[in-house]
């Protein structure tokens, strides 16, 4: 490779956040005319070296090469000068602007617009990639996928040929997905240099020409996708071997319907359908999985059942142990207090770890006893249980902490996640919802929790699982109900479904599906 | 068109000041800062001292005979040091919750006028013990009650605290100003001023100074296991943290926020009452004379804990009081000596960003793996 088809070369960058490394001395190589994914577990500074190269951290230490000479990068303007555009998870765009008027946001230009000529040049753009873009239509009317087209549009359009896409598959469906990286590979056809950053492997092998993989802050290796494979990726970015088979037992049948959900609807605080109709049921000793676009009624759902989001209509009948044997509480209306008063015992693991079901501020001892600091008579509060409860804790799920009296803000979202999870396990529900249970954690964490949640699946427990891989769904469930816009899609039987099946639910209410299956 | 911003000539160039967030440092290394914001709080004020005229040296040193020197003296300071400490305790429980109580003020005048209703009408009827037993009680629901109004209105309607609060100051001194010129005035065709209560309404003295000190540092110890160790402080740490965690774990948010503004109020009220039965005699409209506010410097300084709170007030009764002497004394005016005082807090709570960042300057060579030595 002669030196000027370098878009980028990073030498020796180092950044630190406080005692964090964050990046430990990278250097890494950019082309044109090809995409480069950068492959690494969350919390192996991925997203902080491409924020670096965009402007919005300076690095403590290294150099930085575009297009072969030496460069510094105080600001995002400056990177925008060089070429550099980035795209972020969060998307960046004016909810009540078109299109159109996003794309131009910021740029010089007369005071009178001229429409004509700024759509006529995005249509250039557009059918040069492949796009699908309305300019006109106003982003508040947009699906996320569409945001994000409109997001890279504005890159192209203000002239960028070095792009970095930060997870643009996170919220996308499989088959956007794919129109995505049908329009990165036009780009690169084109000549432009792509960056992705990405924790999935498939998605590597899929659109990727090379890849560079940052293990905890140092870059350990840069390999050709074509002469590589899943397993020696996995290994590279986790830096031991690992099973990447996730178990599922067989379903024990004899414990029959623990929760029923019937014709559940909720709306927010605007007046819109979060959840329309919701109907389902959920067997002790097994696993169902919630799949859906983000925003779909996920959260909302768990909530609701919680007992913490309001409820307009319909029925959540919930398993109670009475003295007179089991009986079916309708738990709607009720407060998580007053449901654990009926009997219901019913784990929650929230979504938002540190801003739901945990105090960042406060350390493992005051967090395990979060739910159960009222037991005891007196008005002091009991700190010998719970502290035995996270010593033991610590030892069992493997928790690295200094200790118990650490902030558990400062421990890595793994073991946050395990501190969660375990309290919750610890309080020996019948029915456990999990929201997003790996979100962010590393393959060794996500499998321990997938163990975690098998092991209370073998002791009969009825699992509600929402989770945003489809590929762990489909391994780990014994079956996927698939949400869309606040309805069910769909519930099908995961040994018998495929991704693309269960992405075409995603976006379309069908009900060829619909009822039960399994 | 589209190549607008392409490639221009400019070059980025390191930005000329930077701040990077330290790693957590050791609590001596925290504590060296402190004490060196301390100095450099005392060398600029000696500069502003030079500027006046006077020798920084003499001046200090006069501040501190001011505050400590006699017994009288320090009277004085303690008197000054209790209803500053009373106020941030206040403070403290509304802030520990992110309850935004700036209300202080207008909590210690409710609980203060409610006392003296008693100390004034009621007297005659009472022998002292008892007549003070029911002014303590009276300040303490009417200050507590006044910290309730905004938090139901927070609780129910979502209600911005801190406006409300804030204005509720301003309603309490009016009403005060009316009382005082109006129904409670001494004389009807005289100055325009409250009687001053007989002697079964004042608290007795322990070692010079009234009782409320004492009270006030037993009041410290409770609040500080209040907060520390009983379920109602766990549970205004957790609303304090995160209402949906509170919510999550089965709280009842608005039954929480309630009591503790009743709570913190409570405090306030008896403050109030500490002030017109011991150091005032009377009510005035500068009963609450500003701790309300100032308590809001205490209680952040001090990281809302109760005991570091007794050291942090002590140190402003010090330096309100040393100013005042050396008013007197070098006719410094009082706005030079309020400067001063300023200056001297400004150091100490600018020095907490140091604890938290440091600088790197542009062109200044890093030292590699500098930061984990």
């Amino acid at each position: 490779m002669s030196e000027e088809n370098n878009a980028i070369r990073l030498v020796n960058i180092t950044k630190s956040f406080g005692s964090v490394l964050a990046n430990d001395s990278i250097s890494l190589d950019v082309r044109y005319g090809e995409i480069l994914a950068l492959l690494g577990e969350n919390g192996s500074g991925k997203t902080t070296l491409m924020n670096i190269l965009s402007g919005i951290y300076y690095p403590d230490s290294g150099t930085i090469y575009v297009k072969g000479q030496e460069v510094k990068i105080p600001s995002p303007k400056d990177a925008f000068n060089l070429g550099i555009g980035m795209i972020h998870q969060h998307f960046k765009l004016v909810d009540v602007l078109t299109a159109a008027e996003n794309i131009i946001l910021g740029l010089p230009g007369s005071v009178r617009l001229n429409r004509k000529a700024i759509s006529a040049e995005i249509k250039k753009i557009s059918s040069r990639y492949g796009f699908d873009i309305e300019p006109e239509k106003k982003i508040y009317n947009m699906s996320v996928s569409e945001k994000q087209t409109v997001e890279i549009v504005k890159l192209l359009y203000r002239g960028a040929d070095i792009l970095i896409l930060d997870e643009p598959t996170a919220v996308l469906t499989p088959q956007e997905s794919d129109k995505l990286f049908e329009v990165l590979k036009n780009m690169k056809n084109d000549g432009k240099a792509i960056v992705i950053i990405t924790h999935k492997l498939n998605e590597v092998l899929a659109v990727s020409d090379r890849v560079s993989i940052l293990r905890k802050g140092c870059s350990v290796g840069t390999v050709k996708t074509s002469e590589t494979n899943r397993q020696e990726l996995t290994e590279l970015m986790v830096g031991h071997s690992v099973s990447l088979e996730i178990e599922r037992p067989e379903i024990n049948t004899k414990h029959g319907e623990y929760l029923k959900i019937v014709d559940l609807t909720c709306i927010d605080s605007d007046g819109h359908k979060v959840l329309d109709n919701i109907n389902f049921s959920l067997n002790g000793g097994e696993i169902l999985g919630i799949a859906g676009i983000a925003g779909s009624g996920q959260r909302e759902l768990c909530e609701a059942i919680a007992g913490l989001y309001p409820v307009k209509g319909g029925a959540i009948l919930c398993r109670s142990e009475t003295p007179n044997g089991p009986v079916n509480e309708n738990i709607v209306g009720k407060s998580p207090t007053e449901i654990i008063k009926k009997g219901v015992a019913m784990a929650f693991v929230p979504e938002d770890r540190l801003g739901m079901g945990l105090v960042a501020s406060m350390d493992m001892v005051e967090n395990m006893m979060l739910k159960s600091y009222k037991q005891g008579k007196g008005p002091f509060t009991e700190r010998k249980k719970p502290r035995q409860m996270a010593e033991r804790m610590i030892k069992e799920l493997d928790i690295v902490t200094p200790g118990v009296s650490t902030p558990i803000r400062l421990l890595s979202g793994g073991n946050v996640q395990k501190v969660l999870l375990g309290r919750e396990i610890a309080s020996e529900p019948s029915v456990l919802l999990v929201a997003y249970p790996v979100r962010g954690l590393d393959i060794n964490s996500s499998y321990t929790i997938y163990n975690l949640l098998n092991e209370q699946k073998k002791k009969g427990v009825a699992i509600l699982f929402i989770g945003e891989d489809l590929d762990v769904l489909l391994e780990l469930c014994d079956r996927i109900m698939v949400l869309c816009d606040g309805k069910v899609s769909g519930i099908v039987n995961a040994k018998e479904t495929t991704k693309e099946e269960l992405g075409l639910m995603m976006v379309h209410i069908g009900d060829e599906k619909g009822g039960e299956t399994a | 068109m589209s190549r607008l911003f392409h490639h221009s000539p400019r070059e980025g160039r390191e930005p000329l000041i930077r701040m990077v967030k330290r790693p957590q440092i050791p609590w001596a290394k925290a504590n060296l800062i402190r004490a060196a914001a301390l100095l450099g709080a005392l060398l600029a004020g000696a500069l502003i001292i030079l500027l006046l005229g006077h020798n920084p040296l003499a001046v200090y040193a006069d501040m501190l005979e001011g505050s400590f020197g006699s017994k009288v003296s320090r009277t004085e300071t303690v008197k000054i040091a209790v209803p500053l400490l009373g106020a941030s305790l206040c403070v403290a429980l509304a802030f520990k919750m992110k309850f935004w109580n700036i209300g202080a003020e207008g909590q210690i005048m409710m609980g203060a006028i409610a006392a003296s209703y008693f100390a004034l009408f009621h007297h005659q009827n009472m022998p002292s013990w008892l007549l003070l037993t029911v002014m303590c009680l009276a300040g303490i629901i009417a200050g507590g009650l006044w910290g309730l109004i905004p938090a139901v209105f927070n609780a129910k309607w979502g209600i911005n605290e801190t406006l409300f609060t804030l204005m509720l100051n301003y309603i309490a001194i009016g009403f005060e100003k009316y009382l005082q010129n109006g129904p409670w005035k001494e004389n009807p065709n005289g100055f325009p001023k409250i009687a001053m209560f007989a002697a079964e309404a004042r608290l007795p003295r322990v070692f010079g100074v009234h009782v409320g000190w004492i009270i006030m540092l037993a009041l410290v110890v409770i609040v500080f296991i209040y907060m520390k160790r009983t379920k109602q402080g766990y549970e205004i740490s957790v609303v304090g943290e995160s209402k949906n965690t509170a919510l999550y774990a089965g709280m009842n948010v608005k039954k929480i926020i309630i009591r503790t503004m009743f709570i913190s109020g409570a405090i306030a009220g008896l403050v109030g009452f500490i002030q017109v039965s011991g150091a005032d005699f009377s009510l005035t409209e500068s009963t609450s004379g500003g701790v309300g506010f100032t308590a809001i410097t205490v209680a952040w300084l001090s990281k809302l804990n109760p005991i570091i709170m007794v050291f942090v007030s002590a140190f402003l009764a010090i330096l309100q009081k040393g100013s005042n002497r050396i008013q007197t004394d070098f006719k410094i005016p009082a706005s030079a000596a309020s400067v001063l005082t300023g200056i001297i807090l400004f150091f100490m709570l600018g020095c907490e960003f140091f604890i938290n960042y440091r600088l790197i300057f542009r062109g200044r060579k890093e030292k590699r793996n500098g930061y984990s030595n």
